[in-house]
């Protein structure tokens, strides 16, 4: 295919007005005088308010309104972005009088200024009945303390939720009869993994602002990824119609899954329709680690079956997942955890998955990037590692001997077929940039230190497939530029670029002749929004075909404009031709003519859903430096090699990939969460919870191994997510490579690379 | 938040001192931690008017006033040319450029943090500490007063040392130390270690026992890196346990004396 | 309390609170480049240079800034377009929100290092956060940047 747009290297379109720090988030473009909303939090995990006193408060100077649990609706709502109905529970008010972690919301304070707002939060006087915690998300299942023990808690779809047993989803599934094969295995790895609840992190905290239009309606203005989400759910916690709320987005300072959630917008949303004046909450970077939604934590029992020449025959991989205090994205993360890590083995011949999602009092979990997967795939690949250590074959090509194969079907994955795959080129090439064969598996540098090599590979999936809605409208207008309005989300993505480079592909015409409109609820056409890995892939789609009717459209104008019949004339990017002569319509003078005495419209909106939720695939490898006396581990070398299909933008696609290796190594190395006895996060602020800087991640070193994916937009399959899932079990490799020890949970840090995957720490 | 009623730049150390006598004022150095608190402070006295912000060097000492920045420190060629390197190591992962351009080394010591690099680095040079009220006295003697409200003046670091080496362990590159050990020698052959981030307050120890007076090899610093490591508490916090602390005071120890003996 | 700053060459004299913090000043006087991402002094997206070094304007009292000069990005707009656009010619600058800070540190590296290499870009833009792109492509657009310039490009 001859592309001249699509696969280009080209800038995003606001990239300019990013780097040159021009007012484009939230909190730049607002008027400076609006209510400042902050919320007061419980400092317990698990108590009942008995009585709340917020006179004195009230009438602190600058303060505008408090609310209470008494004065909002008792009526369940969920904060997940998902598609109605959604499978997370129905299992929030605004403000319950039953507090279920540390951070859960007390009061809304409304107020002048933010001295104001927190000088009144510190006067409202709060008596609670404290309850027992339930902190330990392995014995929550049938516990005798109910996190949500109401009566009105409801759950809308059939995913095996009982809040009468702490129970968020509960599944099994599978093929074959997996007890049986595994039983005939020569070997079996038989071990338990363990991931915390990592925070995304984006450097924009949660920020909502909120006012009243000319026509009564709430609008709001969120840094969100899915602005039609929000508006029905922020219609069902307020009690209020749909049709009274526009929900708009500006850019994004990132999301990684945790805008995918409601969690800021529901405050100053309820502040603006009580009081009728514009507020604005942005949440500090504390309640950003303390109250929103991190990845789920998991805990997860594989068991791979193989012969003695290497074949792997079955998996049987059980999932516990915290959901914690709430249930959003419970029960789907969990389902990726499976699904998206035992299609990679294309020959096992049994599986089973099983899994249950909890309750618990702490912090609730939402959507982070890779999206249970991340934590699915960092097991089953130690499993893996840890099976071909045991059968002493190298684990690179016990991979290439097991994996997944392009026209394989894939009985995990919803019994879908691998129509595009390129796993193995993958392999085979990041094999030869990391120099494997060489490296692996350590070398001693005789001063302490040891070089070590590891491996894993991913897949993920691109949009949820027959649920995802992407929708594009295309329009032409005078001079013959076009405007693409999506309801899709670029948080920082590029999805906006990739997007106008698919139009601009279709149309035949400058990427800069394209002009994109962001996501806004009143003339976006409706799309689910931007989670799942969706945008390239199912609005991609969407934007294909709406450019496929607005060239017939053209071609309609363009042949009357030539008296021609429209199969006598051709669409090129520069207008219309007719074959007989080639006389060319401009597109100038068809835009022209479209404005005067015109009946046929150039505007079109398609919308997209796929069937399908084609996997891209990578595979990963590390090289460590690890110093065994401190355990300090540095990162030498990562070698990353993706198939995503055509790659329709290879520098996004290959900073999408380095960032995402990034995550994936502070999750892996950094990233911790600990609580203590009575339900507090220590890891607080960015002081606390370690991201890596540009001294941590290494060399990251990316490449492609194209597939083609017939189904998707030129051939494109998803990007965001899978780069996530390969550095967990990499660096757990390598570290086993040099150290001889294995670690099943994360992170791993100096001290447990020393000591042993005991915790030495005492908390109080 | 951190609120502030009053805000005075000092015209004199007098000034200041009688002002931070009253327990709601607070002297302010680079103020990062203090702007991290939630405190109520009635009048912030800075101390940026006094000229107390130049590094002074003669034959005998190096003379910083306390609101020297830590980068000022660190990009020093005289204090990069006395330490060889080593007060620099000590300084450049703490955060970024940007932090280091406003923390002061005054609030670094005077805070006495258990965290501090600075402090660490500083014991190990043997530095010596100038009061307003209290006059100069030995950083190490300073380091085990509770905190009080007299005024750290300046910090004198007597060339004492003829070598110097700073090694910390941190879980990511710019976080606060796990552990952190600073080493010096002086030309009679006198060894300080100093160790910090146990996670308390870092401690000097000496080679009472001479270890190394027969010189540094593979053995003898093996042996003081033990004992070093045997008369420390370490103790654990979120970042690391005390017994992992424990081991790494041998480690760290024992490399530093190795590398100030030549080796490495 | 009365102060004068002078702000991107233009000098903005105002009665402020004493614990008005150098960020919320500016970002009051229009530089909407500086932003917040932590509490903790510890992300380096609010920075600016002050009095020629970059410091956390989110940790310095709007106060002790009297008598000094601030510069921030909007100041710096033709410094920022030129080297910026490597930055985007990487699709390095993703999601935006850390890019001010980064772009202001990296012209006090360039001010303070002409020629930095690696390792010394690395350490000095250490305390710039950036959850987005991994680094690389920030790495790869100021080497080509730096090339750029010692080819003489005018």
């Amino acid at each position: 295919m001859n592309l001249k747009a699509v696969s280009k290297p080209i800038r995003k379109k606001d990239a300019m007005a990013l780097i040159t720090g021009q007012p484009v988030f939230m909190d730049d473009m607002i008027p400076g005088n609006c209510l400042i909303v902050k919320v007061l939090r419980s400092p317990h995990a698990n108590a009942i308010i008995e009585d709340i006193d917020i006179d004195k408060a009230l009438k602190a100077p600058g303060i505008e309104a408090i609310y209470t649990w008494k004065d909002v609706p008792d009526k369940r709502f969920t904060m997940a972005g998902q598609t109605y109905p959604e499978p997370s529970p129905y299992d929030r008010l605004i403000l319950d009088r039953h507090v279920r972690y540390v951070g859960d919301p007390v009061a809304i304070v409304a107020g002048d200024t933010e001295k104001a707002v927190e000088r009144a939060l510190k006067m409202i006087q709060v008596r609670y009945t404290v309850l027992e915690p339930l902190l330990d998300f392995r014995t929550a299942k049938d516990h005798t303390i109910l996190v949500h023990p109401e009566e009105n808690w409801q759950s809308l779809c059939p995913v095996g939720a009982d809040n009468k047993r702490n129970l968020c989803a509960s599944q099994v599934s599978g093929h074959g009869d997996v007890e049986q094969v595994l039983s005939q295995c020569d070997v079996v790895v038989d071990q338990t993994y363990h991931t915390k609840a990592c925070q995304q992190a984006m450097m924009e905290t949660f920020r909502t602002y909120c006012s009243i239009d000319q026509y009564g309606r709430l609008n709001i203005l969120s840094s969100t990824q899915i602005v039609f989400h929000v508006r029905r759910i922020i219609s069902n916690a307020l009690g209020i119609p749909k049709s009274r709320i526009r929900v708009a987005k500006p850019r994004i300072g990132g999301g990684f899954g945790a805008k995918q959630t409601v969690v800021a917008e529901i405050f100053p949303a309820f502040v603006t329709w009580k009081t009728g004046k514009p507020s604005k909450m942005i949440f500090t970077r504390e309640e950003s680690q303390t109250a929103s939604s991190p990845r789920h934590e998991m805990e997860i029992h594989v068991r791979v079956g193989a012969m003695k020449d290497g074949r792997i025959r079955a998996v049987d991989l059980y999932t516990l997942s915290n959901t914690g205090a709430y249930g959003e994205h419970g029960p789907t993360t969990v389902g990726l955890s499976g699904h998206k890590s035992i299609p990679l083995y294309g020959l096992v011949e049994a599986h089973r998955f099983a899994y249950d999602v909890v309750y618990s009092n702490v912090m609730s979990a939402g959507a982070y990037r890779g999206y249970g997967a991340t934590q699915g795939i960092f097991a089953l690949e130690s499993a893996v590692n840890e099976l071909a250590a045991k059968l002493s074959i190298d684990p690179v090509k016990l991979r290439m001997m097991n994996m997944v194969r392009e026209g394989q079907a894939m009985p995990a994955y919803y019994g879908e077929t691998a129509t595009s795959c390129a796993l193995n080129r993958c392999m085979d090439r990041a094999r030869k940039m990391i120099g494997w064969d060489e490296k692996y598996p350590c070398r001693d540098l005789g001063n302490g230190k040891v070089r070590s090599v590891g491996v894993a590979m991913a897949m993920q999936g691109s949009g949820i497939s027959g649920v995802d809605v992407g929708s594009a409208t295309i329009k032409m207008n005078e001079e013959g530029y076009y405007t693409l309005s999506i309801g899709a989300a670029d948080m920082g993505t590029g999805c906006d670029t990739i997007l106008a480079q698919m139009a601009a592909e279709c149309m035949e015409c400058s990427v800069d002749n394209i002009a994109v409109l962001g996501a806004d609820t009143d003339s976006s056409p409706y799309d689910s929004g931007s989670y799942a890995s969706s945008t390239t892939y199912v609005t991609g789609k969407a934007v294909e075909k709406a450019c496929r009717k607005l060239k017939d459209q053209i071609v309609a104008i363009g042949a009357e404009l030539l008296n021609a019949a429209p199969e006598e004339v051709q669409f090129e990017g520069g207008g219309v031709r007719r074959l007989s002569d080639g006389k060319l319509a401009s597109l100038q003078e068809i835009g022209t003519k479209s404005m005067c005495g015109n009946n046929q419209p150039l505007t079109v909106t398609e919308s997209n859903s796929s069937p399908a939720s084609p996997p891209p695939f990578m595979a990963g490898m590390v090289e460590i430096e690890l110093d065994k006396e401190t355990g300090h581990v540095e990162i030498v070398d990562y070698a990353a090699v993706v198939d995503c299909g055509t790659v329709v933008n290879p520098n996004l696609a290959r900073v999408q990939t380095e960032g995402g290796l990034a995550q994936g190594i502070g999750m892996a190395l950094y990233e911790n969460v600990q609580y203590n006895e009575r339900g507090r996060l220590y890891e607080n602020s960015l002081m606390q919870y370690k991201i890596p800087t540009r001294l941590d991640v290494g060399k990251l070193r990316v490449e492609f191994e194209s597939s083609y994916e017939p189904t998707g937009p030129f051939g494109a399959k998803s990007i965001g997510e899978i780069v996530i899932n390969t550095p967990a079990p990499a660096l757990a490799h390598a570290i086993y490579n040099a150290t001889g020890k294995w670690f099943r949970e994360l992170p791993i840090t100096p001290e447990k690379i020393v000591m042993g995957d005991k915790d030495g720490k005492i908390l109080s | 938040m951190l609120t502030i009623e009053n805000y005075v730049k000092a015209g004199s150390l007098e000034e200041a001192y009688e002002r931070n006598q009253k327990k709601a004022n607070r002297i302010i150095g680079g103020m990062l931690w203090l702007k991290m608190s939630r405190m109520r402070v009635q009048t912030a006295i800075d101390l940026s008017g006094l000229g107390l912000t130049s590094i002074e060097e003669d034959d005998r000492e190096f003379s910083m006033g306390a609101m020297v920045t830590l980068r000022q420190l660190e990009t020093h060629a005289g204090l990069l040319d006395y330490t060889e390197g080593s007060m620099k190591e000590s300084l450049r992962r703490i955060v970024g450029v940007q932090f280091r351009n406003l923390a002061t080394l005054g609030g670094s010591i005077f805070g006495r943090f258990g965290f501090s690099d600075v402090l660490t680095e500083f014991l190990a040079l043997g530095a010596e500490v100038e009061l307003y009220k209290a006059g100069r006295m030995t950083l190490e003697e300073f380091s085990k007063m509770p905190a009080d409200r007299d005024i750290l003046v300046r910090v004198i670091l007597p060339k004492k040392a003829e070598k110097s080496v700073y090694m910390s362990l941190r879980n990511t590159s710019t976080d606060f130390p796990v552990l952190t050990c600073g080493v010096s020698k002086t030309s009679d052959g006198t060894v300080r270690a100093a160790i910090g981030a146990r996670p308390g307050r870092a401690v000097v120890v000496g080679d009472t026992e001479g270890i190394l007076k027969n010189g540094i090899t593979e053995e003898t610093a093996k042996a003081f890196g033990e004992y070093v490591s045997g008369q420390i508490v370490t103790g654990s916090n979120m970042r690391a346990g005390a017994e992992y602390r424990k081991r790494l005071v041998e480690v760290l120890t024992r490399r530093c004396i190795l590398k100030i003996g030549g080796e490495q | 309390m009365k102060i004068a700053v002078t702000v991107n060459g233009k000098r903005i004299e105002e009665d402020v609170a004493c614990d008005l913090l150098l960020v919320d000043f500016l970002r009051a006087h229009g530089c909407y480049s500086v932003k917040q991402g932590c509490e903790t002094s510890g992300c380096g997206l609010c920075t600016v240079i002050l009095n020629g070094d970059p410091v956390l304007s989110c940790s310095i009292l709007a106060v002790r800034a009297d008598g000094c000069k601030v510069e921030t990005l909007e100041g710096l707009k033709e410094e920022a377009a030129q080297f910026g656009a490597f930055i985007a010619d990487q699709g390095a600058e993703q999601c935006g929100f850390c890019n001010p800070g980064l772009m202001m540190n990296a012209i006090a590296l360039f001010r303070e290092y002409p020629d930095p290499d690696e390792e010394t870009i690395r350490e000095y833009l250490a305390g710039n956060l950036c959850r987005c792109s991994g680094y690389e492509g920030q790495l790869r657009g100021i080497q080509a940047f730096l090339q750029w310039k010692k080819e003489g490009q005018p």
